[in-house]
């Protein structure tokens, strides 16, 4: 259905809580959050049909933000919490959201697991390259010589590549936004959760306070200057040999998701109960 | 913006959108600074919202529209991605002064005056051009009484963003 003959029953305002932000001033995570209404507005899901589900960290705290359903979880896992409930509720629209730290340290393993298993359901991670919340330790995403006193002289440990891990592990849309395009952000968003399976977007979300330098993001990132691809072993070296500030949708694939039985919410306790029998 | 409006109502939506956006902006600001116990900068930011909110309305006034129209993509991909009115998002400090908010103000309303001005230099349509030198004017007048505004104001001191307990302390 086309975006602009839809009638919008929904506006982005409708999926934004009475609770504000705590965010610090000029935090990306501000913008990432209009641009997830804008998406949800976009859909036209009404809020109760949409599930936002996160782990912990500055930007995990994006679930009460919402008027949607939310589930603010444990440290990494939110993308166990988020498989869990899209294969009990498949009618609903599950959401994960979360940070580096969360998704790529905490939640590695979670994260390689839910692009293999490739669920229908869509993982937005604020990236930073810092554990704000924490008060600025280097997180998985932080490059190895950024100097500061929590890793004087930086941790000379190779940054992980979400993406290309991403890409290896399974999952059947791959996107990357930029906090300060906020009506790209919307579209990109948009198009991974209408896409089959698991959808992985990576946002660029700058955090002003442990990496105020992160301003500068502004100035380098640039719209991906390819179309996005099919072809998993074109987006690998697309994704590999790119430094980071393309934005746009990489890749997106035909994989098929992972089966949950619709219908399995009205199930009964007894029906669940008869399937343990011996 | 990548695409030119070609319509007078495409042009007038697009204006909207831009406005929306600026109260959108606007409102985040107020709410963060209302989080942040600045209460001045809150207030004045939460004025700015309630004037860009009026300039929305007044479109929706002359066009005649119940709601607001819904715009193509391709025309609110902003140059340099954000909106020209929406302050910038990355600019905002919690221990920011009234001054400093203004001059935010000052650098959206100059956006908008020359964003204005360069589309009735690139349209074609004669209705489109008259409607974008009008909205040129009216944003030249709001950087004019932005201008006034910062001239009532105090200067901020150069140690305005001291903190003698900040988040920050691994410095």
């Amino acid at each position: 259905m086309n975006d602009t003959t839809l009638e919008a029953r929904f506006s982005a305002a409708d999926y934004k809580s009475d609770y504000k932000p705590i965010w610090c001033p000029g935090c990306g995570d501000y913008t990432v959050l209009s641009s997830l209404t804008k998406a949800l507005a976009t859909i036209q899901r009404p809020p109760h049909e949409v599930a936002v589900v996160s782990g912990i960290g500055c930007s995990s705290r994006i679930p009460a933000y919402t008027t949607c359903y939310g589930f603010h979880g444990v440290h990494g896992r939110a993308l166990a919490a988020g498989t869990g409930l899209k294969v009990a509720r498949p009618d609903l629209t599950v959401v994960v959201t979360g940070g580096d730290g969360d998704g790529y340290s905490i939640g590695g393993n979670h994260f390689m697991h839910a692009c293999r298993r490739n669920v229908d359901m869509t993982y937005i991670v604020m990236d930073n390259h810092v554990y704000g919340m924490t008060k600025g330790q280097a997180s998985p995403t932080t490059e190895p010589d950024w100097d500061n006193k929590l890793a004087p002289g930086g941790t000379g440990i190779r940054a992980f590549h979400p993406l290309v891990i991403a890409l290896a592990s399974g999952a059947n849309f791959i996107g990357r936004g930029f906090s300060g395009d906020p009506n790209g952000t919307a579209a990109i968003i948009a198009q991974a959760i209408r896409h089959p399976g698991f959808s992985f977007v990576e946002i660029l979300s700058p955090c002003v306070t442990f990496r105020p330098e992160q301003k500068g993001w502004k100035e380098i990132v640039r719209a991906a200057p390819v179309e996005p691809t099919d072809d998993p072993a074109l987006a690998a070296r697309r994704i590999m040999t790119d430094d980071g500030f393309n934005i746009g949708v990489l890749y997106a694939g035909h994989r098929n998701p992972y089966p949950a039985r619709v219908g399995s919410a009205t199930r009964s306790v007894a029906d669940l109960e008869r399937e343990f029998e011996l | 913006m990548k695409t030119t409006p070609q319509t007078l109502d495409e042009f007038m939506a697009v204006a909207l959108a831009m406005e929306n956006e600026a109260v959108d902006r606007y409102t985040d600001f107020a709410d963060m600074m209302e989080t942040h116990n600045n209460g001045d900068v809150a207030k004045l930011f939460r004025t700015m919202a309630g004037y860009e909110a009026k300039h929305a309305q007044h479109i929706m006034a002359q066009m005649g529209w119940k709601t607001a129209p819904a715009v193509p993509r391709e025309l609110v991909c902003w140059p340099g991605y954000e909106s020209p009115e929406a302050a910038a998002v990355d600019e905002v400090h919690y221990l920011m002064q009234p001054w400093h908010a203004l001059q935010l103000a000052l650098a959206a309303e100059q956006r908008a005056e020359a964003f204005f001005g360069q589309l009735a230099a690139m349209t074609t349509n004669e209705a489109v051009r008259a409607a974008a030198l009008e909205l040129q004017a009216e944003e030249a007048e709001h950087v004019g009484l932005v201008k006034a505004w910062m001239a009532k104001v105090p200067q901020p001191d150069s140690d305005w963003s001291d903190d003698p307990d900040p988040p920050r302390y691994i410095d």
